[in-house]
């Protein structure tokens, strides 16, 4: 994000901290210099299908122009060994490690309270909550949180930091969320598509929207991230990939490039 | 003349008046740490296949006074990790006491399983995500190096706003800038960890640390280095000194273009 581009005082945007100078205003009260906010870089995307659900993410960690790690994970299984649920967050690491593992520990307390495991539709909630929680001093991260629902068909929900949220197809999110997220409303939504061949004007008919096979979709999570490497400096290094069906989760990893 | 005992010591209220305590009161915000004062820079740290190495430089800064030439910012923990610090000393030490107790805590739970270094780096990720949601930082870069709980070398940082990361290489500070590149050249990935002996994580890590003394203004040529293995434990030496600097090239550059002698 614009996290290196703003060196001064808070403006609204996540920075990264150490680049802060000491804020001395001039009237009696010091402002506060401590900025409690950075941002990790990094770029995730979930895709429902028909009954499977991927969510997946770079595993680079970035501090402004830095890489932190090659290798730190955004995208977890959450809910101990049973549960069929991922979720992913990208923008600041810590905040996104606390919700995880907040929203971890509810879905195993949910288990042992109730002796069933919770559906995504309940988790979907319970995280909306968690995140209103903290409406005046929010996790500064965008989730999306992926699973099976009671049909065994594919779900995504993906959350703003202050827990708005919506079950959706498809889902990019982080630094390359606008460069990833129109290619995924042509390629899974078919938007901008007409049948060939019916002529122009009135004539046109959008392509109707079928739900993709598995080995269209993984490619298609492959194709985003590839190119999203290519165009922002905060993504690369690896990408993973969590694919939940009913028969359980597997996880997926693919080198990016690393520069 | 007044003899309470509680005014002793304070001026005469027949003579200036009464005392002044509006300097003690504050008005507008509470006050808490907003920047570092007295500062460790760079903290470096490396695996190799059988364990890590970690160093930092003894020098604790005042702004850009050297203030501080013999502070050691690598703090053993049990005899399976090392942590090193970089940022605000006050806080270090801080942070340093209450290691202490928690080894002392640790000491009489009767468990024949010691805290490792994963369990010692989530321990301070806790502490200091803590403190940042209070708006009251620790301010310091930590980076923890051990044994995790398999023996495996570990290696991975924390900072002041909870920030954790693991890599087979890692510093903080100056140090992620110019050390992680060399470092990296030679231990790129968890592969490369195999393949990589302690003497040669040594040699690399003592590079490190002469290009940061070259290229660091807060820097210092003595510095505190350890090595963790399974099987010698933590080997701390404090009292190293830069060796091999390269200076001899620098008389035969004179002035800033155009002067030749």
């Amino acid at each position: 994000m614009a996290s290196v581009f703003h060196p001064g005082p808070p403006s609204g945007t996540p920075k990264y901290s150490f680049a802060q100078q000491p804020n001395t205003a001039s009237e009696g009260a010091r402002q506060h210099s401590f900025y409690p906010y950075t941002d990790n870089g990094g770029s995730t995307l979930g895709i429902a299908g028909a009954d499977f659900t991927i969510i997946a993410g770079d595993t680079r960690s970035t501090s402004g122009y830095s890489i932190n790690t090659r290798y730190c994970p955004k995208v977890f299984r959450i809910g101990g060994p049973e549960s069929r649920i991922a979720l992913s967050v990208v923008g600041f690491a810590a905040d996104g490690d606390a919700l995880k593992e907040r929203l971890d520990t509810i879905l195993k307390m949910y288990k042992y309270q109730h002796g069933k495991t919770m559906s995504v539709a309940a988790c979907a909630q319970r995280l909306s909550h968690i995140l209103y929680g903290k409406r005046f001093f929010p996790y500064y991260v965008h989730a999306i949180l992926g699973g099976l629902d009671e049909e065994g068909k594919g779900a995504v929900y993906s959350y703003d930091p202050v827990g708005s949220y919506e079950r959706e197809q498809c889902r990019a999110g982080g630094a390359a969320a606008s460069l990833i997220m129109p290619f995924l409303d042509n390629q899974v939504n078919y938007k901008n598509q007409c049948i060939p061949g019916r002529g122009t004007g009135h004539e046109l008919r959008q392509r109707v929207q079928e739900p993709l096979p598995r080995k269209d979709v993984e490619q298609l999570v492959e194709d985003a991230f590839s190119s999203a490497v290519e165009r922002h400096i905060e993504v690369g290094d690896g990408l993973q990939m969590i694919i939940i069906t009913s028969k359980g989760i597997e996880e997926i990893y693919k080198p990016l490039k690393k520069d | 003349m007044d003899c309470h005992p509680e005014v002793w010591g304070r001026p005469r209220y027949e003579i200036y008046g009464d005392y002044d305590h509006s300097h003690l009161h504050t008005s507008g915000p509470m006050q808490h740490t907003q920047q570092p004062i007295v500062t460790g820079t760079s903290v470096i740290a490396v695996k190799f296949k059988d364990g890590v190495v970690i160093a930092a430089d003894n020098l604790a800064s005042y702004g850009s006074l050297a203030r501080f030439t013999d502070v050691k910012r690598l703090r053993k923990f049990n005899s399976q990790s090392v942590i090193g610090f970089g940022g605000d000393v006050s806080d270090m030490q801080y942070l340093d006491r209450t290691l202490g107790s928690l080894d002392t805590n640790e000491n009489y739970s009767n468990s024949d399983q010691p805290l490792h270094a994963r369990n010692l780096h989530t321990y301070l990720s806790k502490v200091m995500y803590a403190r940042r949601s209070k708006f009251d930082p620790l301010w310091n870069a930590i980076l923890v190096a051990g044994l995790d709980g398999e023996d495996m070398p570990f290696l991975a940082s924390v900072d002041l706003l909870g920030t954790k990361f693991s890599s087979p290489t890692l510093a903080t500070g100056f140090g992620a800038h110019l050390a992680v590149p060399i470092l990296r050249r030679t231990v790129p990935d968890e592969e490369a960890v195999q393949q990589t002996t302690k003497d040669q994580a040594v040699e690399l890590v003592k590079e490190s640390m002469k290009v940061l003394f070259y290229r660091d203004a807060r820097s210092l040529d003595n510095y505190s280095i350890a090595v963790i293995t399974k099987e010698s434990g933590v080997e701390l030496k404090e009292n190293e000194k830069l060796e091999n600097q390269s200076w001899a090239f620098a008389d035969q550059i004179r002035g800033y273009g155009t002067q030749v002698n």
